[in-house]
């Protein structure tokens, strides 16, 4: 048997979890095992359906009240407890934190290890893993031959896929956890309440350089009309004095992670993409079409930043995207 | 991305947009060059070579005219492109001996135009308040010396060239080989397509070696690491408008600099032990985190540096807030002898290299290059010692220059004396003659990588034997006798007053051979080239600007065989000219491995070789710059009565296979004759000077014409022949300077020490400026050398017409002192047997 | 406050990597090492209680001799000792890597009220060595968490999710794992550097373990080199950018 831990919230069962479902069906179809899950919380039934179209055959819900708060030590207990007294062959998670946290805690009281950031496997002697590493720029190839092989899912590199299976049948898994293992409890969860974005965490990076001859005016209002937007700049325009040092982005300022970074008049030098790698997006505006930034960016736009970002600012008012 | 096509053909094709490729698409699109392509594996503006993480300062006093007006030029440019800051410049001395070689730098400002002066610790911190003055003697300000941004002035240079419509670029385009055919340049082929280009310029920074192999030619240079770190924020820098308000400081000592840089503080290292990569492991510019160029910092070597700069700049490295924010093994290029590699390359036409060049230097070295591509010559004399060509034939394998990168590491910082000598890969070339040599205690110097005797710790002897004449002439002080011994004058006495044998003499030789043999001599020769079969001839070669290419022997073996002999440090560069510059049925072949050269001369020449000679060898059956076939003792060989210095006899030579049995017949021979083997410090200095021979490099370059060096002797031939025009034009005009001997007539005018100046020192009217000729050029002392014979310290210098006059009092500053010199000889002529009786007559 | 925190020694590398020929390791010949963002944070985070509570910074790896550039780093940081693990040049999985700290911190002699690591190394990402020293060590753990809080004893640990963060809060002695953004990691000052480089370094070779994961080889994924897309020339081009704006969902 195959267990999958599934992660849920409000009666849906959380992407990366489908996506892990995915993959496990695939090592339990190889094995000739059945695929069974496991689930926290008094409200885990609901989600036996999706599951189930997901080609779970059994799904064992962890119902307690001790339990009703995320733990990470005593999930990973309870899930070392199923695994154990199911006799699974394999136990596997979805690569977000709990999910790893919790699979860690299990792999830990199984006195097994665990593989991270697992893509593929392939089920003969051993399990023939494909795995990421360095965040994935490296696939690593290796085999687990442990009691119980456990291992976690890499988020967003496998697909969820449904089966015509109907629902999962619904077990009570009820483990056995000591106050030990409750040390550590989830209390409470804040939302955020930023005002005023900061730079590493903004959705949207604008920043300018050399090309914006120390005008920012064109790109400060760009900013403004963009929720979660930040203004940054490059080494160059600092040391220019036009903007202050926390505004520089690359190796010796600020590194940023948005879902889209826009430098405008900024050449891209090594140094400065270093502070920009972790942006999802790159949308280049540049006046010379052989600018190191082009060569990096997914979209660029030749143009003279000082013509195109208010254009980009009245496209966006154009159509009520105005702030 | 790219949307533009590689153009399928380029009238000129740049490898490298760093700033010397960028620099030179600017200069040659200035000069006429309409179809430029400037090809780079990297992206603009910064292709991930050494321009990207160069500190870009710019100190302009170097101890070298042509480096000085060439970092000079350079500044002159990035002013005018805007991209340049004016700080100024402070090498400190923690040392008595450093404080010494400050003074050194002052004079060679001086010489070479450069405003500077010494400053006391306490005017150090006047302008620079952060440097600890308690460990220092005091510094040398160089006002001109500033910070530029040589991306910007790439950028700019390119934008000039595109604007007049001369220049496509290629960027993220890497090139894969470079096709050759028939010993020319056909094209480039490239990842994006195949480039045929009529000229190919390699200006790949340390990547050169990599694109020159393409074409089976070798750009002798290494990688080697720079190391750098940049500290900050340091709050005293946070006021301060733009991106340097402090003097650059140069801690000479350690051999680190520390310079200001918008809030940070960039300390550099050439103090580290050398790092030298291979060319292959630079990584690619995905491979690398930062740039190929800039691979992280190797922390241990750097751990003296840091000591250093804690020391020398305490208050802002200490700042609380200021960390370690960037450290790098910079990459940089390095030659064997720390010069350029620019010009043609000898074996493939069309081809040219323009590397190993620093930030502050680039864009005039560029401009100079560029003149040479498309006039035929530069302005500014980067041939005598930048040619990619000096290496050839001897010092191109990556051991050598390996090896030598590795000693010349310490020399950038370094107090390098003007005679100093390489250590490593030595010796390498030697002559037939060597192992004789060494049994009588020869101290070799090297030259065009030869061993030389400069001279022979067996005749230690002579300084006693001519203790008289020499008595005045030994340098007490440690510096003017380093590289030097008073051995050489007593060799030099000993040859005026018996005969010496001088061997080898590391000549480059080659031979010009075919039916147009004579036609193109003519065209590439002052002197007439209509000479007999068995005559010789010196001539100088001249650039169309009538500048000096080179001077050397040309002598005629048959109608259509010519010898050229010349000086072994400038061998690779005249090959080069006459290679590149011969038309129809002539062929160059190269001799100099194959002839060692042995020089008899001497009161007793004539009777000792005539004694051992075949055939007569006596003043009456050999006429002057005659070449004969003579055989001695089993050895043919060809004799040449000339001399270097001044006295009657021959240069002989032989077969190398043979060579040693020459010298044995000879010197056992000469034993008779009171014999004795003389070293180069006769042939190169002491007996050149006595003669006012001029030497190629020092007094003959691209500066002054033949009428102003006074060899204008052949007059204005019938045949045309390359600076025929600018020859003739400057015979007819007056000359603005005139190359004359002056001697020092006191050596220590306040008392102490009597000094011995060793060259590059400026010369000076009554109140102390430095004369200057009305075409603005500064007099300076190209050549110095003792002659022992006149008993004088003796000078060669361009003075302005007005000083050039025998008996004319001016002065020399050396290390900060002002000696008193008297011209001798006004233009060309000896102080010693200004007749020439002894060399034309064979009278004593 | 007696904080111990594990870093590891890894090559800094550029957009690609290069393999060995046998496929089993990165090529470092032209490479430099580092510790990764997350230990970077865990370093500065142990620095700051320490400035903040009093007590000593020890820094731990496992790897190769060398290693200990990267403890002297962490020095010059503001840690006060250093002990390496000297596992060879062999990779060490994260079951005996776990249990070689866990061996490392009893045997030595300090009773840790905090052991910080980063949440998964930069090269091999286990995400589990922390787990597992907890788990030897019989403490309480937490992973990924970018902000925290340390008074009497209890250390309020937040972790990001979607919207907001978690807050946990755990009595010490504990592990915790942390993510880079944490704190900002100082830049230490050349003079910190240097006195790092003379700083004694204690050694010790720990015991393997069986266990881990067997290696077959590692593979470089094909790389997106798709051009960039360019959307038009001059202002015109708004439309297309607001397009990709929509597209994304940003605006």
């Amino acid at each position: 048997m195959v267990l999958t831990l599934v992660e849920h919230e409000d009666g849906e069962v959380d992407d990366v979890s489908l996506q892990t479902l995915a993959l496990a069906r695939d090592v339990a179809e190889q094995s000739g095992e059945s695929l069974d899950a496991i689930a926290f919380g008094s409200d885990a039934e609901a989600i036996a359906e999706a599951v189930g179209a997901h080609g779970v055959e059994t799904l064992q819900i962890v119902d307690d009240d001790a339990l009703a708060d995320y733990a990470p030590e005593a999930y990973g207990r309870a899930v070392a407890q199923c695994a154990e007294e199911l006799g699974t062959e394999a136990v596997i998670a979805p690569g977000t934190d709990r999910g790893a946290e919790t699979l860690a805690h299990a792999a830990a009281k199984l006195d097994v290890t665990m593989a991270a950031e697992v893509t593929a496997v392939e089920v003969g002697d051993a399990y023939e893993l494909t795995r990421q590493r360095w965040g994935g720029t490296l696939i690593e190839h290796s085999k687990l031959t442990a009691d119980t092989n456990v291992l976690t899912v890499a988020a967003n590199e496998v697909s969820a896929s449904e089966t015509d299976g109907g629902a999962a049948a619904v077990e009570a898994f009820a483990p056995d956890v000591d106050d030990g293992d409750l040390r550590v409890r989830l209390a409470e969860v804040e939302e955020s309440d930023v005002e005023g974005v900061p730079l590493g965490e903004a959705r949207v990076v604008v920043s300018g350089g050399r090309g914006t001859d120390g005008d920012f005016s064109e790109l400060e209002e760009l900013v403004e009309r963009v929720p979660n937007a930040a203004l940054g700049s490059s080494r160059a325009a600092v040391n220019e004095g036009w903007r202050p040092h926390d505004d520089q982005i690359g190796q010796t300022g600020a590194k940023i992670a948005p879902e889209i970074y826009i430098p405008c008049g900024i050449s891209g030098a090594v140094q400065h993409m270093v502070g920009c790698k972790g942006a999802e997006n790159i949308l280049a505006i540049n006046t010379d079409p052989e600018a190191a930034i082009i060569q990096k960016a997914d979209y660029a736009v030749i143009a003279d930043l000082h013509e195109v970002a208010p254009a980009i600012a009245e496209e966006l008012e154009a159509r009520g995207h105005a702030e | 991305m790219s949307t533009k096509e590689l153009p399928s053909h380029a009238g000129t094709v740049i490898i490298g947009a760093g700033i010397v490729g960028s620099s030179l698409a600017g200069e040659l699109a200035e000069r006429g060059r309409d179809d430029i392509l400037l090809i780079d594996k990297g992206p603009l503006s910064d292709p991930g070579g050494s321009t990207g993480h160069a500190s870009n300062f710019i100190f302009p006093v170097e101890h070298s005219k042509d480096m000085t007006k060439l970092t000079s030029d350079s500044r002159d440019i990035y002013r005018d492109f805007g991209v340049f800051t004016n700080s100024g410049g402070i090498e400190v001395a923690r040392t008595d001996e450093r404080m010494a070689e400050l003074k050194r730098r002052v004079v060679s400002a001086k010489s070479f135009g450069e405003d500077a002066e010494l400053l006391t610790p306490e005017e150090v911190e006047e302008l620079v308040p952060y440097v600890n003055t308690d460990i220092i003697k005091g510094g040398f300000y160089s006002k001109g010396a500033g910070t530029c941004d040589p991306l910007r002035a790439g950028e700019l240079y390119r934008q000039q060239a595109q604007e007049k419509g001369a220049l496509s670029t290629a960027a993220n385009t890497m090139v894969e080989d470079l096709r050759v055919e028939d010993g020319e340049i056909q094209a480039v082929e490239t990842d994006k397509g195949t480039v045929e280009a009529d000229e190919v310029i390699i200006a790949a920074g340390l990547w050169s070696p990599k694109i020159a192999d393409m074409a089976g030619v070798d750009i002798p240079l290494t990688p080697a690491v720079h190391q750098m770190v940049s500290v900050g924020p340091v709050e005293r820098f946070e006021d301060g408008e733009g991106e340097i308000n402090y003097p650059v400081i140069r801690d000479m000592d350690t051999q680190m600099y520390e310079r200001q840089h918008g809030n940070d503080i960039e300390v550099g290292s050439y103090e580290h032990r050398p790092i030298l990569w291979d060319v292959d492991d630079v990584p690619s510019i995905a491979e690398s985190p930062l740039s190929p160029t800039q691979p992280p910092l190797t922390e241990d070597a750097f751990e003296p540096s840091m000591e250093h700069a804690l020391e020398i700049i305490p208050d802002v490295l200490d700042d609380p807030d200021a960390g370690v924010r960037h450290s790098i093994d910079g990459l940089l290029s390095v030659t064997p002898d720390g010069h350029p590699l620019l010009g043609p390359i000898p074996e493939v036409d069309g081809l040219w290299s323009c590397a190993a060049i620093w930030i502050k230097e680039a864009p005039a070295i560029a401009r100079e290059v560029s003149k040479w591509m498309t006039k035929g010559h530069p302005d500014i004399d980067i041939v005598a010692h930048d040619h990619v060509a000096r290496f050839d034939e001897y010092g191109e394998t990556q051991e050598f220059v390996k090896s030598r990168a590795h000693e010349g590491y310490q020399k950038i910082y370094g107090i390098v004396h003007p005679r100093e000598q390489w250590q490593s890969t030595r010796p390498l070339r030697t002559s037939a003659f060597y192992n004789r040599q060494e049994d009588l205690d020869a101290e070799f110097f090297e030259a065009g990588g030869w061993e030389r005797p400069r001279w022979f710790e067996s005749n230690a002897d002579l300084v006693d034997t001519y203790e008289d004449q020499i008595e005045d002439l030994r340098r007490p002080n440690e510096w003017d006798s380093r590289w030097w011994s008073p051995i050489v004058l007593g060799e030099h006495l000993h040859l005026r007053n018996n005969v010496g044998m001088i061997g080898d003499t590391g000549f480059g030789i080659f031979d010009i051979i075919g039916s147009d043999a004579e036609e193109n001599m003519e065209r590439l020769c002052v002197a007439s080239m209509d000479i007999a079969v068995d005559d010789a001839v010196y001539t100088p070669i001249l650039a169309p600007n009538a500048g000096f290419v080179a001077d050397l022997t040309v002598a005629r073996l048959g109608k259509n065989h010519y010898r050229v002999i010349t000086g072994g440090a400038h061998a690779g560069q005249d090959r080069t000219w006459f290679g590149k510059h011969l038309e129809g049925d002539a062929e160059l072949i190269g001799r100099s491995s194959e002839l060692c050269t042995l020089g008899v001369w001497g009161p007793k020449a004539e009777a000792l070789m005539d004694s051992i000679s075949e055939e007569p060898m006596t003043a009456d059956s050999f006429d002057f710059a005659e070449m004969k076939d003579v055989t001695i003792n089993g050895v043919t060989a060809k004799a040449l009565r000339i001399s270097y210095v001044g006295e009657f006899g021959w240069e002989i030579y032989a077969p190398m296979d043979r060579g040693q049995r020459l010298w044995d017949t000879i010197y056992e021979a000469g034993q008779e004759f009171d014999i004795r083997p003389v070293g180069t410090g006769v042939y190169g200095e002491t007996g050149r000077m006595e003669k006012g021979y001029r030497l190629m490099g020092a007094e003959l370059e691209m500066d002054y014409n033949p009428a102003e060096a006074g060899l204008t002797f052949h007059g204005v031939k019938d045949a045309d022949f390359i600076g025929k025009e600018a020859y003739a034009a400057a015979i007819d005009g007056e000359n603005a300077a005139t190359l004359c001997t002056l001697s020092v007539t006191d050596h220590a005018p306040d008392g102490g020490e009597p000094r011995f100046m060793t060259g590059g020192e400026p010369v000076l009217d009554e109140n102390g400026d430095v004369l200057i000729d009305e075409e603005g050029r500064r007099s300076y002392v190209t050549s110095a050398g003792t002659g022992p014979s006149v008993g004088k310290h003796l000078l060669l210098s361009y003075l302005p017409r007005e000083y050039a006059e025998e008996g004319e009092q001016l002065q020399v500053e050396y290390f900060g002192q002002q000696y008193p010199v008297e011209v001798e000889v006004a233009g060309n002529g000896g102080v010693f047997d200004p007749n020439n009786d002894r060399l034309f007559r064979n009278e004593y | 406050m007696e904080i111990l925190t594990a870093i590891k020694r890894v090559p800094e590398t550029g957009a690609k990597v290069s393999l060995t020929d046998d496929k089993l390791d990165i090529d470092t010949t032209s490479l430099g090492f580092t510790f990764s963002p997350h230990e970077e944070c865990a370093v500065e985070e142990g620095v700051q209680l320490v400035e903040e509570h009093g007590g000593n910074v020890t820094v731990l790896t496992l790897g190769e001799a060398d290693a200990t550039e990267q403890l002297r780093s962490a020095i010059a940081m503001g840690a006060d000792d250093g002990i390496l693990l000297d596992g060879g040049d062999d990779e060490w999985g994260p079951v005996g890597t776990s249990k070689a700290i866990a061996d490392a911190v009893g045997e030595s002699g300090t009773d840790f009220d905090l052991l910080l690591f980063g949440n998964e190394s930069a090269d091999t990402a286990n995400h589990q060595v922390g787990v597992r020293v907890a788990e030897e060590l019989g403490l309480p753990c937490i992973t990924g968490i970018k902000e925290l809080d340390v008074a009497d004893g209890t250390a309020t640990a937040k972790r990001e999710v979607p919207g907001g963060s978690e807050v946990y809060e755990i009595d010490l002695p504990a592990v915790i794992t942390v993510k880079e953004g944490l704190n900002e990691p100082r830049y230490p000052s050349m003079r910190a550097k240097m006195q790092a480089r003379k700083a004694s370094v204690a050694e010790r070779t720990p015991e393997p373990h069986e266990g881990d994961l067997e290696l077959v080889e590692l593979e470089v994924p094909e790389s997106d080199d798709s051009p960039a897309e360019v959307l038009g020339e001059g202002p015109e081009a708004a439309a297309d950018v607001v397009d990709v704006l929509e597209d994304l969902e940003v605006v």
